[in-house]
């Protein structure tokens, strides 16, 4: 078993030991491609290098921590809203046919523009700081999730309502009871797919303007030219993307499991 | 007769959001209820998106962002189901690009964009190559899963007809694994226009993305809202395009039955 995961990610292990590789024997421009200890060492340095600037600073100097905690700020408060909201929207739309025949052809019309269009108007209403980001992940994570809710809860099978009706079931213990849990799976599909919008839109947001997040200290090392600790917040931020998405896959197992 | 009337309800009130949206943005712009700045009314921002349509200017931005998204989209469609179809039928390939491919589709690509920059400088080859590094994960699993479904008898009876590899892979294993590689594009190209609109935002310039940064800067707020229509009606049309394309394709599938 740990023989044949070692065999598995032998391929990135090649990969590691070529881009440590090929910039030291100047294959390709070190300035341009920094090799992997150099960047290894530059990500050391940004968790302990004491420009922490939130409350958390006396315990995680740094500005890998600083930086960090007002992305997860942004990203938590965006995607958990826009999942509340979603969720909540979308049960409601099943539900009511006036509600869902005024607000669908708005939503269906919304959600094929380019989320990333979003941001300039939320930096003019809401300005530079947190709230602008918030308010593009949210509203870029709001319609997958809306969606996503909907289709579920008007696939619920109507026999399923009818029984529980029939045994004299409320209002609210039908949506908890009957109509949530048999939606769940397509409301956990919809929201694997709002993950990965929050952390495209995150970055976005962080990369053009403002001055705290990953995001932004990505654009502000690479503008200061130094490339390897750069390369350093990229690849966190990366290793973030990938966690989240297989935490949430882990998460959605787990709930799942009922389903045989 | 009531028929008719209950359908005419339910199509007035089908686009009554869209309608009462349109009048409340005209109706609380012109009261003033925010300030023109933060929210222009909806016919000047339709003036406008008129008059940049009519000088010509937004017709240049739109070439330019619908070039980079195909140059970029056509790059990681070729390499995506070239890469996908070898992963499935080659051992060494299989061998190689699994732990990437699984490691990288989830990955946030967009982190990358400043190394992009220095990789391939500010202009068009740097937003090329972020749209096509994007918008590949998700062709390549596609591609792979519709081809490790194929329907094995589909092979066999070929095999035993005697038909070569190259026969086998134009005439059976392209054809059969047709709609889950469209789903793959289907599901790259929003990608492709999401990422070509933050690289134009990120880096300035010519294009949609560009011009909405520039006018935000300006504080020219109708800009920035002309830029955000324009982009939706953009953004729909491409998905709709891809609908009509794969009816056009797939017409000899059952999906296209009826």
């Amino acid at each position: 078993m740990t023989n044949n995961v070692v065999v598995r990610y032998i391929p990135l292990l090649l990969l590691a030991i070529l881009w440590e590789i090929a910039p030291r024997i100047h294959f390709v421009d070190p300035s341009e491609l920094p090799p992997l200890s150099a960047v290894l060492k530059a990500w050391w340095s940004l968790l302990l290098d004491g420009e922490g600037h939130t409350f958390l600073a006396v315990f995680f100097k740094g500005s890998l921590w600083s930086n960090g905690v007002s992305s997860f700020i942004n990203w938590f408060f965006g995607l958990g809203g826009a999942i509340v909201i979603g969720v909540f929207l979308g049960v409601f739309m099943a539900r009511y046919q006036t509600f869902d025949d005024v607000v669908s052809p708005l939503v269906k019309a919304l959600y094929p523009m380019p989320k990333s269009a979003l941001i300039p108007v939320m930096i003019l209403w809401l300005g530079l700081g947190a709230g602008s980001k918030i308010a593009s992940i949210g509203l870029s994570c709001l319609l997958p999730v809306i969606l996503s809710t909907y289709n579920g809860s008007r696939g619920v099978e109507q026999t399923l309502i009818w029984s529980a009706r029939s045994l004299g079931a409320t209002d609210r213990e039908l949506l908890w009871e009957v109509i949530l849990p048999s939606a769940l799976p397509e409301i956990l599909a919809g929201i694997r797919n709002a993950v990965a919008i929050s952390f495209i839109v995150l970055v976005a947001s962080e990369l053009l303007v403002g001055q705290h997040g990953l995001g932004y200290l990505i654009s502000f090392l690479g503008e200061g030219g130094v490339y390897d600790a750069m390369f350093a917040v990229v690849v966190t931020v990366s290793a973030l993307g990938f966690a989240a998405d297989r935490a949430y896959l882990y998460f959605m197992r787990r709930t799942l499991i009922w389903r045989e | 007769m009531e028929r008719v009337n209950a359908n005419w309800r339910r199509t007035l009130l089908r686009s009554s959001s869209v309608i009462l949206l349109a009048v409340a943005w005209e109706w609380g712009a012109r009261m003033h209820f925010v300030s023109d700045f933060l929210l222009p009314s909806l016919s000047s921002v339709l003036t406008r998106l008129f008059e940049d349509i009519v000088s010509g200017d937004i017709l240049v931005g739109l070439g330019l962002t619908m070039l980079r998204t195909l140059a970029g989209f056509t790059i990681a469609a070729a390499a995506g189901i070239v890469i996908g179809i070898t992963i499935a039928r080659i051992r060494v390939i299989r061998w190689f690009f699994d732990p990437v491919v699984s490691v990288g589709n989830p990955l946030p690509k967009i982190a990358f964009l400043p190394i992009f920059i220095l990789w391939f400088g500010v202009f068009d080859w740097s937003k090329i190559a972020m749209v096509a590094f994007s918008s590949v994960f998700p062709v390549v699993v596609a591609t792979w899963a519709a081809t490790e479904s194929v329907d094995k008898y589909l092979l066999w009876s070929a095999e035993s007809l005697g038909v070569s590899k190259r026969q086998l892979l134009w005439q059976i294993v392209l054809p059969a694994a047709m709609p889950q590689v469209f789903t793959g594009l289907q599901i790259a190209l929003p990608i492709s226009l999401i990422v070509v609109i933050i690289c134009e935002m990120t880096m300035g310039g010519q294009g949609l993305g560009g011009s909405m940064m520039t006018s935000m800067r300006f504080a020219d707020s109708p800009g920035v809202f002309s830029g955000i229509v324009a982009i939706a009606i953009v953004g729909s049309l491409v998905v709709k395009a891809m609908e009509l394309i794969r009816k056009r394709l797939l017409v000899w599938h059952e999906e296209n039955a009826h």
